[in-house]
């Protein structure tokens, strides 16, 4: 919740319109589900906890996303560059990252800081960073999706048809002019099926940072499981929510993916071009 | 005449026998446990479990005569895996509450130690019930009786949960938390006379509230088994009036972990 | 800071585990992968819905979730199930090997369902209408002409899949089944050297993931023999 909260703290807006209606939203919500489901119902009760753990997944989803997009573009070009320096790093660390559970990273960045918790404070990098679990899954996400972020980019650049690269270089365009007007618009939307299912991937893959304390989702779930017993409705419904912002997810992607390859539509058959090749 | 005798003879060995066997027949009853709560419950480097739980379920077992095989179960599962059959009784350190009452049966119980904070040596705090420890982070094992109770008498505190008691005391070690609150025995033995323990000590008082605590550690045994309840009630007393109870209590600690009898 | 303080067994311990629950699910995916492939392009509506319903669940639910649920309430509602039937109420127990490999087969299944879809719908059009041409029935030409030929399409799928698989067994250690996660965790914990182990254990993975990929371009290049290179 920390983004939350720091938007709560400082933007007025937030603190005095969208939560109320927020917390105003889910009780009324919560409301229902008790008079419908009774007083001993596990979901029902603990309605508006799912609604902060659903908002805590959402939030470092985002975040890990917003972040790992940044950075793997230049991590990207630095694995396909033709400098050993940049290339063999950048190598290293994707080969890292994509060839290691994200369960044994999270473990490993969580209690391995702690470990080494006194050379972090005399670093600094203590107190507000690596002291707090939110801090350390943002970052073991964010290393995971860069990484794989940074493969699908790789892949989506090397596909671009080099009929288009040649006719650019004939042209006259080269070097950043090339990458920002052919090759980047081009790589990004043979990219966009395989990155749909990394945003995915990720927004599920949040669901492990349940065992470094934080209480998103999964952990609110198995909160209400330790103190319900009721295992198997809450973990139907932990599922379904899963299902339901999955899928939201993936629309979202097909409509934008509509909407970039809008140029490369299927004209209606009858006015199909009488010589078209395809 | 010859061929009555042998079959007569023949006739008394299978009563024999079937009699041998059904009296050596024993139970078969699955323990689970957790694994990761020394003294009581662990796994030493060769793999194997140990700790004063497993000593006291060996000993039960023999007295009742069951024969018994141990399965490790995360604690956060433990009482699931109850329900799914995976074992037929916990003996983990499981503290008898109400709450736990209306999933599960109870027996006696076969310890009980009272719950302490342990936190940095000269490090001190505000106790008082409701209104102390504001935003203080108290570190606490999931599912458990020291969770509920934290959470209850300090709602200004910050309580986090941990998958296992040696995670807490991990992040307890090396900052992260304040406090951590648990069984005194558990953390003396499991941390502070450890070397990760150097530097902690015990805070507070001793907490034995019977309303969150319970009544000390008991078996759990799925709720319609009444049998298993009596059969283990009637070990436990066995244990304790033949000695075994407190040839395994002064094996791992200097005092009577029993309590009084009630 | 290699000191492993006499829990060194442990890596050997969890590695087999984990390859055992890798070997063992690849039957199990590559069947419900098999299976899915055919009832999405089956012409036969309900198994298109049996399909994309399996598969749109699996797709849409974390891993994590899926096991847990597989160990503990499929275990419960299978026994509720058979009680009810039967009056039987010993119950059935789903170990913690089966489960995670029924879990993992289901959930890679689903995804080998599309590998094995894309494999098929890319042989080419020219074989099977000489295939018919030459008047194979059905059996025949599946047999015969397409299997074959998709093996080779769905290798690099079925190679990433195995490398993700490898790498999911890892979730296996929430319901403690021992494999190397699992084994690592014991061991860091017991003796408080959590990065000792688990960079150890990255490493070991790291291994596996190098083995495989190298077997993989081998089985690449045997199941492309043959084939013109353009």
């Amino acid at each position: 919740m920390a983004l939350f909260t720091l938007l709560e703290n400082h933007i007025g807006f937030f603190h005095d319109t969208v939560r109320p209606a927020l917390d105003g939203a889910c009780q009324t919500v919560q409301g229902g589900l008790v008079s419908l489901l009774g007083e001993k119902s596990a979901i029902g009760v603990n309605f508006c906890r799912f609604v902060e753990g659903a908002w805590l997944t959402l939030e470092l989803t985002m975040t890990a996303l917003v972040i790992g997009l940044m950075l793997a573009l230049p991590v990207a070009l630095a694995r396909l560059s033709r400098n050993p320096l940049l290339k063999w790093p950048a190598f290293g660390y994707m080969f890292y990252f994509r060839g290691t559970p994200l369960l044994v990273q999270i473990f490993l960045i969580y209690y391995g800081a702690g470990q080494f918790s006194p050379e972090l404070r005399q670093w600094g990098l203590w107190d507000g960073l690596f002291r707090e679990a939110y801090f350390c899954a943002v970052l073991t996400l964010v290393l995971n999706t860069t990484a794989y972020s940074a493969e699908i980019i790789r892949g989506g650049i090397q596909n671009v048809p080099f009929g288009e690269v040649e006719a650019a270089r004939a042209c006259g365009m080269s070097g950043r002019l090339l990458y920002r007007r052919i090759i980047l618009p081009k790589a990004a939307r043979i990219a966009l099926p395989a990155y749909s299912n990394e945003v995915v991937f990720l927004f599920q893959a949040t669901s492990l940072v349940s065992v470094i304390t934080l209480l998103d989702l999964t952990g609110i779930a198995r909160d209400v499981i330790s103190d319900t017993f009721r295992t198997f409705e809450v973990w139907i419904f932990t599922l379904l929510c899963y299902l339901a912002i999955s899928y939201c997810i993936f629309w979202l992607f097909k409509r934008l993916e509509r909407r970039l390859m809008r140029h490369l539509q299927r004209r209606p058959a009858s006015q199909a071009p009488l010589n078209a090749a395809g | 005449m010859k061929i009555v005798k042998i079959l007569a003879g023949a006739a008394l060995a299978l009563v024999v026998a079937a009699g041998a066997a059904q009296s050596g027949e024993m139970r078969k009853v699955k323990i689970g446990t957790e694994g990761a709560y020394p003294p009581f419950n662990s796994i030493d480097t060769s793999g194997k479990l140990v700790g004063f739980d497993i000593d006291i379920a060996n000993a039960l077992c023999k007295a009742a005569n069951f024969e018994c095989e141990f399965v490790v179960q995360d604690w956060d599962g433990i009482i699931p895996a109850l329900q799914a059959k995976k074992y037929d009784a916990i003996i983990a350190s499981m503290s008898i509450t109400d709450k736990r009452k209306e999933v599960v049966d109870f027996t006696g119980k076969y310890y009980n130690t009272p719950a302490k904070f342990i936190g940095a040596a000269g490090a001190t705090y505000d106790f008082t019930y409701d209104t102390g420890l504001a935003g203080v982070k108290i570190g606490v094992q999931g599912s458990t009786i020291h969770e509920d109770f934290a959470r209850a008498k300090w709602p200004k505190a910050e309580v986090v949960t941990y998958a296992t008691q040696d995670e807490a005391n991990a992040d307890l070690a090396s900052g992260r938390l304040d406090l951590v609150m648990a069984d005194s025995v558990a953390l003396d033995e499991g941390f502070l006379k450890t070397d990760g323990g150097k530097g902690f000590t015990f805070l507070g008082d001793n907490y034995n509230d019977p309303k969150y605590h319970g009544n000390g550690a008991g078996i759990a045994i799925r709720k319609g088994e009444q049998d298993l309840v009596d059969a283990f009630n009637k070990a436990i007393q066995q244990i304790r009036a033949d000695g075994t109870y407190k040839a395994i209590n002064d094996k791992y600690f200097a005092y009577d972990v029993y309590g009084s009898e009630s | 800071m290699f000191d492993y303080k006499g829990y060194e067994w442990v890596f050997w311990e969890g590695l087999q585990v984990t390859l055992l629950v890798g070997l063992a699910t690849i039957p199990v995916a590559l069947t419900m992968g098999l299976l899915g492939a055919w009832g999405k392009l089956s012409k036969n509506r309900l198994a298109r819905i049996l399909a994309n319903t399996y598969t749109t669940v699996v797709r849409g639910s974390p891993e994590l979730v899926l096991i847990i649920l597989v160990y503990y309430g499929l275990t419960i509602a299978l026994q509720d199930l058979v009680a009810a039937l039967t009056g039987d109420e010993s119950g059935i127990d789903i170990p913690r090997f089966p489960a995670g490999v029924i879990t993992l087969g289901l959930i890679y299944g689903a995804f080998a369902t599309e590998v094995f879809r894309g494999a098929y719908q890319s042989v080419d059009r020219g074989q099977i209408e000489a295939a018919q041409a030459y008047g194979m029935n059905r059996k025949q030409m599946v047999l015969r002409v397409i299997l074959p030929q998709m093996w080779r399409f769905a290798l690099p799928g079925l190679g990433n899949l195995w490398m993700v698989l490898i790498k999911a067994t890892s979730l296996m250690s929430i319901i403690q089944l021992p494999e190397l996660m699992r084994m690592a965790d014991v061991a860091a914990r017991a003796v408080r050297l959590p990065f000792t182990f688990f960079l150890t254990a990255s490493f070991i993975y790291l291994g596996i993931t190098i083995l495989s990929i190298i077997a993989l371009s081998r089985a690449e290049r045997w199941a492309a023999r043959g084939v013109r290179r353009a």
